[in-house]
């Protein structure tokens, strides 16, 4: 207590006395993150251009294109992943919607509901997947619902992974709408909108979706990102999306597995940057300056 | 943001101030009908195959099913047993470390004064937090693999490390484990007033005092949630380990994977289940953890 009182008597000069912030400390935590962050990727650069012995060779990136299974693997992706976005923005925007102008009551259970996939990790999914699929055959084998078990499982466009995107999706997706609709006083926009004669149709898409774009275009960048780099649900039911195709070439093409990899960050970065960019016009969100430029 | 708005402007966000109820009719709830006979469907039914699996026994020759707790007993044996101690351990591990470190940038970054530095390190830790999986292994495969860059240039193959192994995971895991603790903890140290320092100060707290009576009690629940969230991450992360060790370390996604796959004895199906309802229940009780402290420290970030 001695300490209190004489830091109470002695505070006029207290309040002078400026502690110096903690730069130093700063600096090297912050030095530090970014070289842990940092160095794997430059490192998994330099792996895929340099070559021990041989000298500089960009052969990882330039034969990528005409790979065996590339832009199968990408298209494929890129396939799920829109119908996933759409999926879910179709079932999770008019649920949310309906819960805060119409059914309050409505509302823990579409919380829980969406927000229980976290709870399960994709690899047990997967096993549950695998035993509903397997009743197929073994059950259904006379009844018209089995052609649906074949359908969804076309190796062309597996539905069946949509599907469990969809419900991996779904916590993000809900999270990302419903911070956007609590920044939107919904029930007045509607009501406003419908006494001025403004159909029902009208109201969700020229009113409501409009003042949502940042958060859909959050959702839909999660799902994508989500979509882009599932690996554990496609692999172990069998499809070849694109981090199962980076996986496959990986024992003989280790230079360009790598450089595909460092490709799906820049992607991924990218993409983030248009999205926070994509926000509020008021949002001063500084794009890091990006100095490594890929040829 | 911050600035002051005269107290009598309070949001009606949920419209509940109106004494009059609307009556909206009763076809909104139609609405949500899609979304929970979607879940009920594309989620229930696989969680009800897991359940019903992993507790019942199919006789293949009679088609007759019995109630057994074998494969739960089985899936708490030997070597399934020891994967999941092996996952527990790691996921505890690289949980604790993440929330540390986690901590130390997020404090560097919400105290630094400069914009482009806050919003340069958020945007990266959300691309990072997704940088899981696939990539990541074969960029740490690049980095410090038998043949990787660093490891040649270092030697680090003389200094006793290995990449596949538990160590080389946990360095792993943690790049994608920190910046996840970031983007937890930096809304919850924004949410720390200067005022209540200041507070602290003029009634002569020390530094250790405010922390001990004001900082860490506030943070305390995005902290932990923070920590519970990264393990809960960690348990259930199966593609970066899959591609990095592919089995040299025991994890219970890895032995899923491997029951799974075909390769195995029959009746392995359902201890693949039984390991899938353990790993349910684990994350279960992260998430029951979680949500609470969630909420508690959500209400001083308002």
């Amino acid at each position: 207590m001695t300490e209190t009182a004489r830091r109470t008597y002695a505070a006029p000069e207290a309040k002078g006395r400026r502690r110096p912030r903690p730069r130093v400390w700063r600096g090297a935590v912050l030095a530090l993150a970014g070289a842990y962050f940092l160095l794997p990727l430059l490192a998994s650069f330099v792996f895929t251009v340099h070559v021990p012995g041989q000298g500089i060779t960009f052969e990882a990136y330039t034969r990528l294109l005409a790979a065996e299974g590339f832009t199968e693997s990408l298209m494929l992706s890129l396939g799920l992943a829109a119908a996933t976005i759409a999926l879910c923005l179709l079932l999770a925007v008019p649920a949310l919607i309906a819960v805060r102008i119409g059914s309050p009551r409505l509302r823990p259970v579409v919380e829980v509901m969406c927000t229980l996939p976290l709870v399960v990790p994709p690899i047990a999914l997967v096993t549950g997947i695998t035993t509903v699929l397997r009743w197929g055959p073994e059950h259904l084998s006379r009844t018209p619902l089995y052609q649906t078990f074949l359908a969804v499982q076309n190796e062309k466009f597996p539905v069946v992974l949509v599907l469990a995107y969809t419900v991996l999706a779904l916590p993000f997706v809900h999270r990302s709408l419903d911070a956007g609709l609590r920044a939107v006083d919904v029930p007045t926009l509607v009501e406003a909108a419908r006494s001025c004669g403004a159909s029902w149709p009208h109201v969700v898409l020229r009113v409501l979706l409009p003042n949502l774009r940042a958060s859909l275009a959050g959702a839909a960048f999660l799902t994508l990102a989500l979509v882009l780099g599932e690996f554990t649900i496609a692999s172990l039911l069998g499809f070849r999306p694109f981090a199962v195709w980076i996986v496959s070439i990986s024992g003989a093409q280790a230079r360009m597995s790598v450089a595909v990899s460092i490709l799906s960050l820049l992607i991924t970065w990218l993409l983030l940057l248009a999205l926070s960019r994509a926000g509020t016009p008021s949002t001063a969100a500084a794009a890091p300056a990006t100095s490594r430029k890929e040829p | 943001m911050s600035a002051p708005t005269t107290p009598l402007t309070t949001g009606t966000a949920g419209g509940t101030t109106t004494p009059r109820r609307r009556r909206r009719g009763p076809r909104t709830w139609l609405a949500a009908l899609p979304l929970l006979a979607f879940t009920g469907l594309c989620f229930g039914l696989p969680l009800g195959a897991i359940a019903f699996g992993a507790v019942t026994r199919t006789d293949q020759a009679t088609g007759s099913t019995q109630v057994t707790g074998e494969h739960l007993a089985r899936s708490l044996q030997g070597p399934y047993l020891g994967s999941l101690t092996g996952s527990v351990q790691l996921s505890a591990l690289t949980a604790l470390l993440g929330a540390v470190l986690g901590v130390l940038v997020a404090y560097a970054v919400a105290t630094s004064r400069s914009t482009a530095l806050r919003s340069a390190a958020l945007t990266a830790s959300g691309v990072l937090a997704n940088f899981g999986g696939v990539p990541l292994a074969f960029a740490f495969i690049a980095t410090a693999g038998i043949s990787g860059v660093v490891t040649r240039l270092a030697d680090l193959t003389g200094l006793g490390w290995n990449l596949y192994s538990f160590t080389g995971l946990t360095v792993v895991y943690l790049y994608f484990l920190i910046p996840l603790m970031v983007i937890v903890t930096v809304p919850a140290l924004d949410g720390l007033r200067p005022q209540w320092r200041e507070a602290a100060r003029n009634n002569g707290a020390s530094t250790w005092q405010f922390w001990r009576h004001v900082g860490l009690p506030v943070l305390a629940p995005s902290l932990l949630g923070g920590f519970v969230l990264l393990f809960g991450t960690a348990f259930a992360a199966h593609a970066t380990a899959a591609a990095l060790v592919g089995g040299s370390v025991p994890l219970v996604t890895l032995k899923i994977a491997d029951a799974l796959s075909g390769n195995v004895l029959t009746g392995q199906e359902n201890v693949a289940l039984a390991l899938g309802l353990d790993m349910i229940l684990i994350a279960g009780l992260v998430m029951a953890v979680h949500l609470p402290l969630q909420r508690r420290s959500a209400r001083w970030l308002r």
